[in-house]
């Protein structure tokens, strides 16, 4: 052996060895552009699922026949040069053959958009009462106001979207965080103790595994009785997809239990007298933490996908509860989505939100493994 | 190897009875039973049944039983290829499960072949040139792949194509086929028919297979035999397929295991956008109406479609990669 | 004098990191001439793996040469400037395992695992058919098979016949190495490169692997480029030595110069810290102050004046010196012997 050969970082990288691992993680991931603006539209979406009837417009669950199937008002940010908000206005017709309205854009008539005007009654994040809202028309009645136009039933879709956004977002969120606790209790048990336990665990995610899922999750949501109320079935519909989901999770702690069991400072920790708690809780715990948040990013949007499935199907969240699924329903119809091509931005919603989930918890994996490059 | 897969085969069963109980415990569980369910939906329509009438269908169906003995009796039938009766189409189920499992399984086969074809040269050319404009397209194609749910690229085509064309693209067969019996016409109108499908089912596959490809192909490039290859006077391409590709594509068989099972239970909602005579419409059928010998008679199939998947990955992958095949002996 | 095989002058590859630039090999020059060794060593990190890539171009990106000439020389012909071939094109692909072969470092990872050792060999010999065979039948595949067999023979791998159809992974490192060997000499190159042939090898088999690379040298006289870290190795087996350090000659010349009459500080600091058994046990070895500096902090000046005991202050920080002659042909970079001589920075 030479004794020549060591190799000793350079002043250089000082800066990096004794900076904390949360904050290499954030230096790694705030070089990832594309990450970080997906990260943004997260937070985004976040903030409307803390209080969607704030961004609503009109009441979701308002119909009204008459006001079916009004096209997308696009929001204008410019009057010529001078920045003002406004929509064109929508005038209906009723079909003399048919007899049903037809609506078509106006652009000769702006309707003026206002910032924080009353609308109807609601509890900010379910506390405060108050009627105000982000946007509205200035006369409140009069002119009528659908960014993204209304469906058959003549409900404010942008309004819609906003609750449903609520429901879907917290959907996958939930739900992983289901899989999680799920995933690191079984996982980290079968990985510390090994054995008997492990050979039983393994054999259960084995068998969770080879279900088929998407038909015994219709399965189990049929299953659901028809007069639960739309929280219960929120709630069995995150067990249910989570039931699934815990089991790769649980794969990747036990790998990594295993792999840490047999590094030198666990077998310090334990010769120092640690119980085994203390060991799993205070050591092994922090060393895979990121590797568990950037796992679970990239397992939100694989929820998102099968909730709003389940849902298009009929079979998940129910009206009147609001889901992107339950409003891409809406649009089963071919020939209802040809004459109202709007009822598809849902759909474009999803792709959206998924992926910024993928593309965060890309940048998250990259960034938590340190010799990935 | 052929140790490895007899202990499979002599498992199969076992899986199949586990799998055979929990479907069960699924279809059992909602409060009341699928008689119940039926005599509502006949006193919505209009018509009624009485009384003694049910009570027949109930002692008929065995409905009137234990739970164990209702399930032995769903085995039997099973094991005897009897599938139950459905009530809704009051026809036997094996006549009505047949060709639609057949046509599941073409789609799934044929969206698994979309997949690897034109996922592996993808991504071959994409970890071949990193960083290249054609590398990012696919790379910004494969992100949107992704994240669209399927019965959602179902809908756009199907409203462009309706739209724009005035064309349906829904169904596998042209109608004056729908009935028809089998022959080489109908073969090849179905061929006309399921390649939409097909590829709407692959195409988040697809996009997930090219960044696997591409991941591990970059992996392996970077290995010393690479170099060696390469020092040989080896051509690149030829290199590339020879060596790295080949080994980057074992991982990739092992997802096999999951993909397969994967487009048989995700056709289930392709086929019930695009109105395909599958077995998941007709699932989510018998479970609408809580019919639930069909239902778990299905749900049985796609059981077994799974384990088959898994199988078969498992068989490719010890024969492609000498290193497991020689150490199971 | 005989015409070299190999002429390798002021060759410069650089790595083009995110980072920063990495001066790989910053003008490196010698001569292999027919049936002679030439020892390239340094510790890990100096460059000798990348000349020795350079050489064939396979340098792996972000690495490029940037600067110099390779010269081979081809029969009678003009000597061909490999440096200035497409790395990617037919000509340097003819070369490469026919006229030059390489010995990599790890016989483990350099074979493919899924297919077995006799089917590289085979298509080695396939490929380059027309260049080791000008005429005659196609090469069947038996007929390759069994010319396999025999290298695997010649290379002294036992039971040639079962290896040929072996997995890398099923053999030990000594044989994988043999087979290794016998793949590089199956189209009877000019030049052998052999990049730490024996680093990843127990001692025992080195020795082995050593003497049947001398043997083989000495019967087919094959020019070989040798690399190693190892001082031992070069006395036994090299004519000449480059002694490199973060990519730069310290000091070349024949091997009974660099070994009895060292000139550079480096030279001489690596050759004190061999251990040998007549030193009296249980003392500590000499070792070089200081530790090798990181790639992209590359010292001003000769690169290795923070570590050397000789260092005149404000001259070796300041300039680089160039290589210059300190005996019979013998060559060192160092401003004990060459006050005016530097390279520009």
């Amino acid at each position: 052996m030479s004794v020549l050969a060591s190799a000793v970082p350079a002043t250089a990288e000082d800066r990096v060895s004794v900076a904390s691992n949360w904050r290499l993680v954030w230096w790694r991931f705030r070089k990832h552009r594309l990450a970080l603006a997906s990260a943004l539209v997260l937070i985004a979406l976040y903030l409307v699922v803390l209080c969607p009837d704030f961004f609503s417009t009109q009441d979701p669950e308002a119909t009204e026949a008459r006001l079916a199937f009004i096209p997308i008002q696009r929001l204008h940010l410019f009057e010529g040069w001078r920045p003002a908000l406004w929509v064109p206005d929508v005038v209906g017709k009723r079909n003399p053959t048919t007899l049903r309205m037809e609506w078509r854009v106006d652009e000769s008539r702006r309707i003026p958009v206002r910032f924080f005007v009353t609308g109807y009654p609601y509890r900010l994040l379910g506390v405060v009462p108050t009627r105000i809202h982000l946007l509205g028309t200035a006369a409140e009645g009069r002119d009528r106001l659908h960014l993204l136009g209304t469906d058959r039933l003549g409900r404010d879709q942008w309004s819609r979207l906003v609750h449903g956004t609520q429901t879907s977002m917290t959907i996958g969120l939930t739900a992983v965080t289901f899989s999680i606790v799920l995933g690191v209790l079984l996982g980290g048990i079968s990985g510390y103790f090994g054995g008997p336990v492990d050979a039983v665990i393994q054999r259960l995610i084995e068998l969770l595994q080879s279900l088929p899922t998407i038909p015994i999750w219709l399965a189990l949501t049929a299953a659901l009785p028809r007069d639960w109320s739309p929280q219960q079935v929120f709630f069995a519909i995150t067990v249910i997809l989570s039931l699934v989901g815990w089991t790769t999770l649980g794969r990747e702690v036990r790998g990594r239990f295993l792999a840490l069991r047999e590094e030198d400072f666990v077998l310090a920790a334990e010769l120092a007298g640690a119980s085994r708690r203390r060991i799993i809780v205070r050591h092994m715990v922090p060393t895979f933490l990121s590797h568990i948040i950037a796992t679970s990013t990239l397992a939100i949007p694989a929820m998102i996908i099968n909730e709003t499935s389940l849902s298009f199907l009929g079979l998940g969240i129910r009206p009147p509860a609001i889901s992107w699924g339950v409003l891409l329903q809406e649009a089963q119809n071919i020939q209802t989505v040809a004459l109202a091509p709007w009822l598809l931005v849902p759909g474009a919603v999803v792709i959206l939100s998924v992926l910024a989930f993928n593309l965060v918890g890309d940048g998250l994996r990259d960034a938590a493994d340190p010799y990935s490059q | 190897m052929t140790r490895y897969v007899l202990k499979r085969l002599v498992l199969l069963p076992a899986l199949l009875f586990l799998f055979s109980v929990v479907v069960f415990a699924i279809v059992q569980a909602p409060p009341g039973d699928f008689l119940t369910t039926y005599v509502a939906t006949l006193a919505s329509s209009g018509s009624s049944i009485n009384a003694e009438q049910v009570e027949a269908l109930r002692r008929e169906y065995g409905l009137d039983r234990p739970v164990w003995i209702q399930y032995l009796r769903w085995i039997e039938n099973l094991a005897k290829g009897n599938l139950g009766l459905s009530l809704e189409y009051q026809r036997p189920n094996a006549e009505l499960i047949g060709e639609r499992l057949v046509l599941t399984m073409v789609l799934a086969l044929l969206s698994f072949v979309f997949t690897w074809v034109v996922a592996i040269p993808a991504g071959i050319y994409s970890a071949m040139h990193p960083r290249s404009v054609v590398d990012y397209l696919l790379t910004v194609v494969n992100y949107v792949g992704v994240a669209t749910p399927n019965f959602m690229l179902a809908l756009v085509l199907m409203w462009g194509a309706f739209a724009y064309f005035g064309m349906s693209v829904t169904g596998l067969f042209s109608p004056e086929f729908v009935e028809a019996p089998w022959s080489l016409a109908r073969v090849l109108d179905l061929l006309s028919h399921v390649w939409l499908p097909a590829v709407v089912l692959g195409v988040a596959g697809t996009a997930r297979l090219t960044r696997v490809m591409r991941a591990n192909l970059l992996d392996e490039l970077n290995k010393p035999y690479v170099t060696t290859a390469r020092a040989k006077g080896l051509s690149e391409w030829r290199l590339v397929v020879r060596y790295p590709a080949r080994l980057a594509l074992n991982p990739l068989v092992s997802t096999i295991g999951w993909y397969l099972p994967a487009l048989f239970s995700g056709s289930l909602i392709v086929a019930t956008v695009m109105n395909l005579p599958n077995i998941g419409p007709l699932l989510l059928r018998a479970l609408i109406n809580q019919d639930m010998y069909l239902a778990g008679s299905i749900l049985l199939i796609y059981c077994f479609l799974t384990i088959v998947g898994t199988l078969i990955s498992d068989i490719l992958l010890a024969w492609l990669d000498p290193r497991i095949r020689l150490e199971e002996g | 004098m005989t015409v070299p095989v190999l002429r390798v002058k002021d060759l410069r590859v650089h790595f083009f990191l995110d980072e920063g630039l990495v001066r790989a090999v910053d003008g490196v020059s010698f001569d292999v001439e027919p049936g002679r060794v030439v020892g390239i060593v340094g510790e890990s990190g100096c460059g000798k793996s990348v000349t020795t890539k350079a050489i064939l171009q396979i340098v792996e990106p972000p690495g490029r040469i940037v600067g110099g000439q390779i010269l081979f020389q081809k029969d009678s012909q003009p000597p061909v400037d490999l440096a200035q071939l497409s790395p990617r094109g037919a000509e340097l692909r003819a070369i490469r395992g026919a006229e030059i072969a390489l010995i990599p470092q790890e016989p483990m990872a350099a074979f493919s695992p899924v297919h077995s050792v006799g089917e590289q060999v085979i298509e080695a010999l396939q490929l380059h058919e027309r260049q080791w065979r000008p005429a005659g039948p196609r090469l069947s595949r038996n007929e390759a098979r069994a010319m396999t067999v025999d290298l695997f023979r010649s290379v002294g791998i036992s039971m040639p016949d079962e290896r040929v159809d072996a997995y890398s992974w099923q053999l030990s490192g000594g044989l994988r190495q043999r087979a290794m060997i016998a793949m590089a000499l199956s189209c009877r190159p000019r030049l052998l490169i052999a990049d730490e042939p024996t680093t990843a090898i127990d001692v025992t088999t080195q020795a082995q692997i050593l003497n049947l690379l001398r043997d083989l040298q000495r019967r087919h006289g094959t020019a070989i480029v040798f690399i190693t870290h190892d001082l031992g190795v070069i006395a036994q087996m090299a004519h000449y030595v480059v002694v490199m350090y973060l990519g730069r000659v310290m000091e070349q010349g024949p091997v009974e110069q660099i070994f009895h009459a060292p000139k550079h500080p480096y030279t001489r600091a690596l050759l004190k810290s061999i251990p040998s058994v007549n030193v009296a046990p249980r003392t500590l070895l000499p070792t070089i102050a200081g530790s090798i500096p990181h790639p992209l902090g590359r010292p001003s000046g000769c690169p290795f004046h923070p570590r050397c005991p000789d260092a005149i202050p404000g001259v070796c920080s300041a300039r680089a010196p160039a290589l210059g002659p300190v005996g019979p042909g013998q060559l060192a970079s160092c401003f004990l012997y060459h006050q005016d001589a530097a390279v520009e920075p």
